[in-house]
């Protein structure tokens, strides 16, 4: 997919309108987004900043399908989240979607390459099919000489590349990716980065992440930032491809 | 998916080795304890049959005295005499063998060996219908039945421990105060079912015993061997209904003596032996239960334990109940597991110690289905609730977990 013909596609992939997240009920009840308008095209790179507290999180799981709305509506590629069931949220995640998390998250004492054969076991991919599939994916992100070590024998990079591979494996329309290089010291970091640039301009896949360093956030083609439950600022950055958030 | 699933929980139990295997204990335990008493008592069962069939085969006794009123009235009561053995055979079909029998406690001596034992005094189809073989020697002629000649056979202990190697037949030893002539040794039998030696006899012609060494025409008790084709409660109220007769008990009075079927003892003991089985099987089945809980307990353990692994699958995709089955098949192969080992283990321990006893080994493939079935069961039951809980987990504050 080449990012630039997408600016033509008439369905974003990401639409939120008028989105709150509420936690807890009467008094204590947490506003953690308080009215969010976001679009996300396909072959975007969004970073999405902010303190901790100010939403970002919240926004992150919403878009990732992890969550539903409290109001508003959220519409993931043409279909309304708000009114999928917790199994059909699951199959959304399942077959569209990849996640990598600040901690990796890699099943312990499990090779990597089980550990990206997982999505395809919940997707009834054959086995054969699956341990194809893994290895490709491994070998395109030059770990095919790990695909038998555990998390513990790998690096911290080597870890995130992984879940990365766990991520890409069952060809998602969408990454999302809370703080990826939260754990890295900065060289691996900035290699982690590379790789999802990489991935981003060169298949296509929309990236949504979450970080707090400008650093990293400077790698994105789209940049929002939260403040308290808000959309204070979306700018475009070079090699952008859209610009459709709202800020409120 | 399912085998995917089976697949996955046996690489989280090989995973915690140590700690499954101490999960599992409980339910190896209680599936072994289960295991071995059940096929322990089958054995046992099977030795009592074997050993009531042993005393003769169809067998009744017909014994005078009240048996559920022992004492005074069992000394009272009139003993049997040979005219009332030859009734049965003249007046009764359908019985193979009708034997008299007399015994008496008695010292038997050879040269210096002296050895108590029992005497008794019968006819030759004493062997038959008692089943015993002769090893050696003869039985009693029909000459010697009639006259009462002094000869005798002896068991294989009497032979054992008075002649000690000697060649008994032809030996002339003292049997309380009499001298006879041994002519023949019985085939060794072995213990009886209450542990009694059946070996430990002397048989001698029943007229001779009578005249010699009893000094009365008293015979009891008097065995009959019940034809194959024949009932043996039918035999046994003719015989009933004979004896009142010949001695003289009117309509509505009580019998002055019983008969004891062989058959109806077997199956009493062989019930008190079930029973005896079913309670201590249940015992050991309470810890099967506790070892449902160690798995329900460690399950729980392991479901907070991997709470970011559930996040994860969550994450990726994995519906709540794919990870409800994924726990459930957990605690099903782990107890599964346990049913297996333990099984191995209750059919070892009841293979030796049935062997120790000398009983027969009598493994039941009923038992084992059950005991596997009942051990799944057990996992399942007690992983619902952490399997429950596993799927019930919110993927985001799952992953949030630390």
């Amino acid at each position: 997919m080449n990012p630039i013909d997408t600016v033509n596609n008439p369905v974003p992939l990401v639409e939120l309108k008028g989105v709150h997240r509420v936690f807890g009920r009467g008094e204590s009840a947490v506003h953690a987004l308080a009215g969010i308008d976001l679009k996300v095209e396909p072959g975007e790179f969004l970073a999405v900043m902010g303190a901790s507290g100010s939403g970002k999180s919240t926004c992150m799981n919403l878009i990732g399908c992890l969550d539903r709305p409290t109001a508003g509506h959220y519409s993931f590629d043409g279909i309304d989240v708000g009114a999928l069931s917790a199994d059909q949220l699951a199959l959304l995640r399942r077959h569209r979607i990849g996640f990598v998390f600040q901690g990796f998250n890699l099943l312990p004492r499990t090779t990597a390459l089980e550990n990206v054969e997982l999505p395809l076991v919940y997707q009834r991919v054959g086995s054969a099919e699956r341990h194809r599939r893994a290895l490709e994916t491994l070998n395109s992100l030059g770990l095919l000489h790990r695909a038998h070590h555990t998390p513990a024998e790998l690096s911290g990079g080597q870890q995130q590349r992984v879940a990365i591979a766990r991520a890409l494996v069952t060809q998602p329309v969408l990454l999302v990716a809370d703080e990826p290089t939260g754990n890295l010291d900065s060289s691996t970091s900035q290699e982690i980065m590379e790789l999802l640039t990489g991935l981003n301009r060169e298949q296509g896949i929309t990236i949504v992440m979450v970080t707090h360093e400008e650093d990293m956030a400077a790698f994105a083609s789209r940049i929002v930032v939260f403040v308290d439950g808000r959309i204070t600022r979306d700018e475009l950055r070079e090699g952008g491809t859209s610009c459709s958030g709202t800020p409120s | 998916m399912f085998w995917n699933t089976l697949l996955m929980s046996l690489r989280a139990i090989q995973r915690n080795a140590l700690r499954s295997f101490l999960t599992i204990l409980g339910i190896v335990i209680g599936v072994a304890a289960v295991v071995a008493l059940l096929t322990i008592g089958e054995g046992a069962k099977a030795q009592v049959t074997k050993d009531i069939s042993a005393l003769g085969k169809n067998l009744l006794s017909l014994h005078s005295g009240v048996s559920h009123r022992p004492g005074a009235s069992l000394m009272s009561a009139r003993a049997f005499n040979l005219a009332d053995v030859d009734a049965i055979r003249r007046d009764i079909d359908g019985i193979d063998h009708v034997v008299p029998s007399a015994s008496a406690r008695s010292l038997v001596v050879n040269s210096n060996v002296n050895w108590s034992t029992t005497i008794t005094g019968t006819t030759a189809d004493f062997l038959p219908c008692r089943g015993y073989k002769l090893e050696k020697g003869r039985v009693f002629s029909t000459a010697e039945e009639a006259s009462g000649n002094l000869v005798c056979l002896l068991g294989a202990t009497v032979s054992k421990e008075i002649l000690d190697g000697d060649e008994p037949v032809g030996q002339r030893i003292r049997a309380g105060r009499v001298s006879c002539l041994v002519i023949g040794v019985l085939e060794a039998k072995g213990q009886a079912a209450m542990g009694q030696d059946q070996d430990d006899l002397v048989l001698m012609p029943i007229r001779a015993f009578q005249r010699r060494v009893a000094g009365n025409d008293d015979v009891s008790p008097i065995y009959l061997n019940v034809s194959d084709s024949w009932s043996s409660t039918a035999i046994k109220s003719s015989v009933e209904s004979l004896m009142r007769e010949r001695r003289g008990i009117l309509p509505g009075a009580e019998d002055d003596f019983h008969v004891r079927d062989m058959q109806e003892i077997a199956s009493l003991v062989q019930g008190s032996a079930s029973v005896l089985t079913a309670l201590l099987s249940a015992i050991a089945a309470v810890s099967l239960l506790v070892g449902g809980i160690g798995i329900m307990n460690i399950m729980l353990v392991s479901v907070t334990e991997r709470t970011r692994e559930i996040g994860v699958r969550l994450a990726i995709g994995a519906t709540s109940a794919e990870v409800m089955q994924q726990f459930l098949v957990e605690a099903s192969v782990l107890s599964g597991l346990g049913g297996v080992i333990g099984l191995g283990l209750g059919l070892g321990g009841a293979a030796l110690a049935t062997r120790g006893m000398g009983m027969p080994f009598l493994p039941s493939p009923l038992v084992a289905t059950a005991a596997f079935v009942f051990s799944v069961m057990v996992g399942i039951v007690f992983g619902f609730l952490p399997a429950r809980r596993a799927a019930g987990l919110n993927p985001i504050e799952a992953l949030r977990h630390e």
